[in-house]
């Protein structure tokens, strides 16, 4: 009777043990350290963990920016990778050598709910795509602070000759800057280039092609040359804020926010910013697509999201595609929407947005609802991306450098990564 | 007849491996990885294309200039500043170890401490520098968002910070001088004045020596201060050698970087050491 008892307890323990290790398995994911990113992150794995008991998550946190891009390129070259991670989409992927890094994800079963548009910026040449959007997409364009407009009676400019025309009235009965600038982040400099394109594509349909096989370059396309052009116009004209050079972007945010500037050019992303930092004046601050020549093709740049990876060769690469595979799916969106709010439509197939959405992202949504009045950044289009755009449009949004100069130089720029990417042609 | 080391070889071994590992290994490693076209997954052999590409970086030329005139004018005024410090600071005043460790202090804080501070405080419109000149009625300049300025004020910032160390060695080397020269000096009538030029100046050559080539070479790598500060802006216009490695590194052009560092590694020697040479020859002389 003893000996019983004594084996039925060494069977449960050894049982226990056993069973224990099976069932919990803990999984790593690395994110870059952005407030929104991480809530999401957490937000998704703690559901999975909920329909999964067996797996547990560790979140971990890294750099965003050209550190975060160092953090993730080492980690993968020595394969030291986490068992899922975050990267951008577009033309920094291909960076990656997603081919020879990378877990393909055609085959998870809720492969057919991602939009097209979205996974050919996350996949190679081949047609294998590695990717699932953990946020939604983002527009560029001019935030702007909308009690300013109403006091002034000012119409959403559709022309670059309309929006100008706001700037002069809103300098001449207001004390507020017409243009928020912050170059203390210098990334925020590029966004009156950047969020030009719909306008670039609208004129040379074939723009992101011949970029790419070193046909078309910036300085010699005038359409692609007009957005330094617009940068410069705009500090010729002295439309920017004094504090212009030592700002930043939580600057930005808070002057636009509070109506002591009137247009920011951002990219949509912010929107979450403002909420955070700002929520009384959420309602307070509007969007419109940086507009071009013609107010019949006016349209809005898209930037695709970031986005999970499965890197190869892990331990558990079935584990981390099941959960890419949970986050491709509707109950995702929502537990996305429900963590940091809705900033733009999501690219899952059966994901809607609540009807409360700020003020933005509200302005943002027909852009995406009509044919023909979105086209994405050049960088979802073309591999080519220089590292010195943002150098150069703090020159000419400083004055230091026109506009023919520094789209001169960074086509030169741009070689270099071209090069790198052993890109034909270059 | 070659002399023979007094230690056996396995007592240098220890040392040795340390060495090649972790010295000798990365220096050759990169010498290699700057001929190739690297991005961390593959390395092809390229010759010297990133060297080529280097040199025609439109903004390195600047880097070079700006990397050349940071180093000169720090070293400069830190070894001038610091020698009078030293002076005043062992001329027997009130509360000297004091002074003494308020010099010394801001060599303790940490550089991007340093650099984020005075980054606020030389705000064009908030900053307490423009807000004390504008109370006297001077409109402040941009210090660091004009790109005149902003190399010459991240400059005035690293005096600031590395005085100190400076002043600490020449303290070292005032009190190595015989105070029987002084009395000399005095006794044949020489002024204050003169025993600083006749007497100090030559004695703390040693020290003088220590502090150009540390500042030197300080001032020719310097990074951290830089990009706390400006990170080479507004524009390219503070950039600096070692940033203008470091933007090449971030954006993912391991290959070009990599010949960079080799370019300033190649530079600093080439200033440095004959420099070192001469100092260090002329101090055998005497």
């Amino acid at each position: 009777m003893k000996d019983r008892l004594f084996q039925t307890t060494a069977l449960t323990a050894v049982f226990a043990v056993f069973g224990g290790a099976l069932a919990a398995q803990e999984m790593t994911i690395l994110v870059d350290n952005n407030p929104d990113t991480v809530a999401i992150t957490e937000a998704l794995t703690a559901a999975y963990t909920a329909k999964n008991p067996g797996v547990t998550w560790e979140v971990e946190a890294r750099a965003g920016g050209a550190e975060g891009d160092n953090i993730v390129k080492t980690r993968l070259a020595t394969g030291e990778m986490a068992d899922v991670f975050n990267y951008n989409s577009g033309a920094l992927l291909q960076a990656l050598r997603p081919s020879r890094t990378l877990e393909p994800i055609n085959d998870i079963p809720n492969f057919g709910n991602l939009l097209e548009s979205y996974t050919q910026t996350v996949s190679d040449g081949d047609g294998n795509v590695y990717g699932v959007p953990h946020q939604a997409a983002m527009g560029g364009g001019i935030l702007y602070h909308v009690p300013t407009y109403e006091q002034l009676g000012l119409e959403i400019p559709t022309t670059w000759e309309e929006f100008m025309a706001n700037n002069a009235q809103i300098a001449s009965e207001t004390d507020k800057a017409p243009i928020i600038q912050t170059y203390r982040d210098t990334w925020t400099s590029q966004l009156f280039v950047l969020a030009d394109y719909f306008n670039v594509q609208a004129e040379e349909p074939d723009f992101a092609a011949q970029y790419t096989n070193n046909e078309s370059k910036y300085a010699t396309t005038p359409a692609a040359k007009k957005g330094f052009d617009r940068l410069q116009s705009a500090f010729e004209a002295g439309y920017f804020n004094a504090d212009f050079g030592a700002a930043n972007y939580n600057d930005g945010l808070r002057m636009v926010a509070t109506g002591s500037g009137v247009h920011y050019p951002m990219l949509t992303f912010s929107i979450a910013g403002i909420q955070q930092n700002h929520p009384e004046q959420l309602n307070d601050v509007g969007f419109f697509a940086q507009p071009g020549d013609s107010a019949e093709m006016n349209g809005l740049t898209v930037w695709m999201p970031s986005t999970y990876y499965v890197p190869k060769g892990g331990d558990h690469t079935d584990i981390a595609k099941d959960f890419v595979n949970f986050v491709a799916s509707p109950d995702a969106c929502d537990i996305i929407i429900e963590a940091v709010g809705a900033s733009g439509p999501l690219l899952i197939k059966g994901c809607t947005l609540p009807d409360d959405v700020p003020t933005a992202v509200g302005d943002m949504m027909p852009y995406f609802e009509q044919d023909g009045r979105t086209a994405p950044a050049l960088e979802f289009l073309s591999p080519v991306k220089g590292p010195a755009l943002e150098q150069l449009t703090v020159e000419v949004g400083s004055g230091i450098r026109d506009a023919q100069s520094a789209a001169e130089l960074y086509d030169r720029d741009v070689e270099k990564q071209a090069k790198q990417l052993r890109l034909p042609n270059w | 007849m070659r002399k023979r080391s007094p230690y056996p070889y396995w007592f240098v071994l220890p040392a040795a491996v340390i060495f090649t590992v972790l010295f000798l290994v990365p220096t050759i490693a990169s010498f290699w990885f700057s001929l190739t076209n690297w991005d961390l997954f593959d390395a092809s052999f390229i010759g010297f294309e990133n060297y080529q590409q280097f040199f025609s970086e439109p903004f390195l030329l600047r880097g070079v200039v700006n990397t050349l005139f940071f180093a000169v004018l720090t070293s400069g005024a830190k070894t001038v500043l610091g020698l009078l410090l030293a002076v005043l600071l062992t001329s027997g005043m009130f509360a000297q170890g004091l002074q003494r460790s308020i010099v010394f202090f801001p060599v303790l804080v940490s550089t991007i401490g340093v650099g984020l501070l005075f980054t606020e405080l030389m705000h064009p419109t908030e900053g307490v520098i423009n807000l004390a000149l504008g109370a006297v009625g001077i409109p402040g300049p941009g210090w660091l968002t004009n790109p005149k300025l902003a190399l010459f004020s991240v400059a005035m910032v690293d005096i600031w910070r590395g005085v100190g160390l400076a002043t600490l060695i020449y303290i070292a080397g005032l009190a190595s001088i015989s105070p029987d020269y002084y009395e000399a000096a005095r006794i044949d009538g020489a002024t204050r004045l003169q025993q600083f030029w006749r007497v100090t100046v030559p004695l703390v050559r040693p020290a003088t020596t220590t502090v150009i080539i540390l500042s030197l070479i300080g001032g020719l790598r310097l990074f951290d201060l830089i990009w706390a500060m400006t990170r080479g802006g507004p524009g390219f216009a503070s950039d600096v050698l070692a940033s203008v490695v470091y933007k090449q590194y971030q954006a993912g052009f391991y290959g070009l970087s990599t010949a960079g560092n080799v370019i300033l590694f190649l530079l600093i020697a080439v200033l440095v050491v004959p420099l070192a040479f001469r100092f260090y020859r002329k101090e055998v002389d005497q």
